[in-house]
């Protein structure tokens, strides 16, 4: 399933942010990881652990200070479509059709007219025949989110960069998405980087689930799912490693409290509880 | 005491507030009819008591009743037709009781007397006799419109654009635009009348003024507010910076483009009619500005008719064409 060839390389990273006043946060703190090619790789953690600043240093929409985040060896210094992203708001244009929103790719590369018989292809793929002419108003959170998948794989990237696309939708439309991104995995084969708090996603989508810290984010631990690609959420070795996922997860979550001076400032991780 | 329920109708929705509805019944239609059927016959047979050609109000009041029943006739078999007929009925039937009245208190009964109050008959006649001149002032008065809006808007566009993507074009005339574009346009009429060789080119001047800061405005404004997911969703699907500005950010931006055309024909409509009367020889508002030094309040009650005609045309092409380009935005199409 997965080679050894590595696709996305982080090394070094830091990322600080600063604020109006002049304070610093630390989102990112020598963050090492290297992603394989054909590989889904999640990274989880409670809010402010900086799992999105990491995927958005992958897109290009954000530089670290100190650092490289490459992808076959050429530092990554601005987007390209090789690294296609999903919001976690669909962010589709709302003033074109759910076809023109997957064309949009197509015409920004200046594909479209060779190209444009794939429109069809990816809106089978991810099950919307039908709403080819509906404008984004019309469609579901559940439905913007495939067009916007179909909008990034169109492209056919390299990486395809999911950041909590599933977290404003409802627990029935969230598992039906689950098993469509995991089918759309295997069938284009495509590298997935995900950004989640929900540890059920995490187990029943990835190869290896980066577990990261909060203030300074950091990855605290990358485990490997050795699960049957056929992935059963009531299957023992599911639950096991579900359950392994979270305490370190809330281990994550103590080791950091513990490091809090300000009470008020108490970590939430209810993101995590919720999947359970 | 008798509980029927309604079949056909759905409830009213329970929103908090009272929500706008009026009984749609063929009943109501029938008395709008009766009403405006009564003007007529209140015309025909009720003796004048002024001087006034009655026979084109009289045949006016007649083809309004023929389509009010060539209407439904056809919503007999259109119900949707037929529901804006009744809706509408109510308001046909004051209408026919308010023309009925007016025509009572002038032209039969000189309680309104002339020149200065004239009765429907009266502005209907003058309209009637004066069409060459209604006509010809219309086209002089649409063309100075058109032109002008078109220009402006075409200008309001452009700067629009420069000011809400190029940081330097928004430190440099923003500001410009900002105090220039509070000016009501009318205040430029003098200077306009000085610089420009003739009448027309003046009021074109005043017209792009009143239309290109609306909409300059409006664009920029609909530009800058894009939000920034819309530009890194297109970055990482291929997008450069010039298809950012054309394929993101101008599209953004048109339903402040309509915002900005709708201020800017309201701006527009008082500023042709406002330079026509200062400094022209052609157009409606030369018109009333004429008939009025010959106290010929007939002419100018006549002219009012027609610009609101004319300038309600305007402005529904206006909203259904912003409705059809704006059918993408969520409460806009039915």
């Amino acid at each position: 399933m997965s080679k050894q060839e590595i696709l996305i390389k982080i090394s070094g990273v830091n990322r600080v942010y600063y604020d109006t006043t002049g304070k610093a946060t630390v989102a990112l703190q020598d963050v090492d990881l290297d992603t394989r090619k054909g590989e889904f790789i999640t990274f989880i953690g409670p809010s402010g652990c900086g799992k999105t600043t990491l995927l958005r240093l992958i897109a290009g929409l954000d530089s670290p200070q100190s650092g490289v985040v490459s992808i076959e060896g050429q530092p990554i210094e601005k987007p390209g479509y090789e690294r296609g992203f999903v919001f976690q708001q669909a962010a589709l244009f709302p003033w074109k059709t759910v076809e023109e929103n997957i064309a949009i790719g197509l015409k920004a590369r200046k594909v479209f007219k060779e190209k444009k018989l794939y429109i069809k292809d990816y809106i089978d793929l991810i099950g919307l025949t039908g709403f080819e002419k509906a404008y984004p108003h019309e469609i579901s959170g559940g439905m913007a989110q495939r067009v916007a998948i179909a909008r990034a794989l169109i492209n056919e990237p390299k990486v395809l960069l999911l950041d909590e696309p599933l977290g404003a939708l409802d627990a029935f439309t969230r598992i039906e998405l689950q098993t469509t991104i995991r089918r759309i995995w295997e069938k284009t084969g495509t590298t997935i980087v995900l950004v989640t708090h929900d540890v059920d996603e995490a187990v029943f989508l990835s190869d290896r689930i980066a577990i990261m810290t909060a203030r300074p984010g950091r990855i605290s631990e990358v485990i490997t799912v050795n699960l049957k690609p056929e992935r059963d959420r009531n299957d023992d070795e599911f639950i096991i490693l579900r359950r392994r996922v979270l305490e370190k997860l809330e281990l994550a979550g103590k080791h950091w409290s513990s490091r809090l001076i300000d009470p008020l400032e108490q970590p939430s991780i209810s993101g995590v509880g919720e999947a359970i | 005491m008798t509980k029927r329920i309604n079949k056909k109708s759905e409830p009213e929705p329970k929103t908090g507030f009272s929500t706008y509805w009026k009984p749609q019944s063929g009943w109501w239609y029938i008395g709008a009819v009766i009403s405006v059927l009564v003007a007529l016959a209140v015309d025909i047979l009720v003796p004048d008591s002024q001087f006034v050609n009655t026979l084109p109000y009289q045949i006016f009041l007649e083809i309004f009743i023929t389509i009010l029943i060539v209407l439904w006739v056809i919503s007999v078999k259109a119900n949707s037709l037929r529901k804006i007929l009744y809706h509408k009925a109510q308001f046909i039937f004051a209408v026919g009781i308010a023309l009925t009245v007016w025509d009572l208190l002038s032209t039969k009964s000189n309680i309104l007397q002339l020149p200065f109050f004239p009765g429907p008959a009266q502005i209907i006649s003058v309209i009637v006799s004066e069409r060459e001149t209604f006509l010809i002032s219309s086209y002089y008065s649409l063309r100075l419109f058109f032109v002008g809006l078109i220009l402006g808007t075409i200008l309001g566009i452009g700067t629009g654009i420069l000011i809400g993507w190029y940081r330097q074009w928004y430190y440099w005339l923003f500001p410009i635009l900002k105090v220039i574009g509070i000016i009501p346009p009318i205040a430029w009429i003098p200077i306009a009348v000085v610089v420009f060789p003739n009448s027309f080119i003046a009021g074109l001047f005043l017209i792009v003024i009143a239309s290109w800061f609306p909409v300059a405005f409006m664009v920029s404004v609909g530009i800058a507010s894009t939000p920034k997911v819309y530009y890194e969703a297109a970055l990482t699907l291929g997008a450069n910076e010039r298809f950012l500005l054309t394929n993101v950010a101008i599209p953004n931006a048109v339903p402040d483009i309509f915002t900005g055309l709708t201020t800017a024909t309201g701006f527009s409509f008082l500023t042709l009619i406002v330079s026509e009367m200062i400094g022209a020889k052609a157009g409606l508002g030369w018109y009333i500005n004429w008939a009025k030094t010959w106290s010929a309040y007939d002419k100018v009650y006549a002219s009012i008719v027609i610009m609101a005609i004319v300038f309600s045309i305007i402005l529904a092409v206006l909203n259904s064409s912003r409705n059809y380009v704006l059918r993408w935005k969520k409460g806009i199409s039915k």
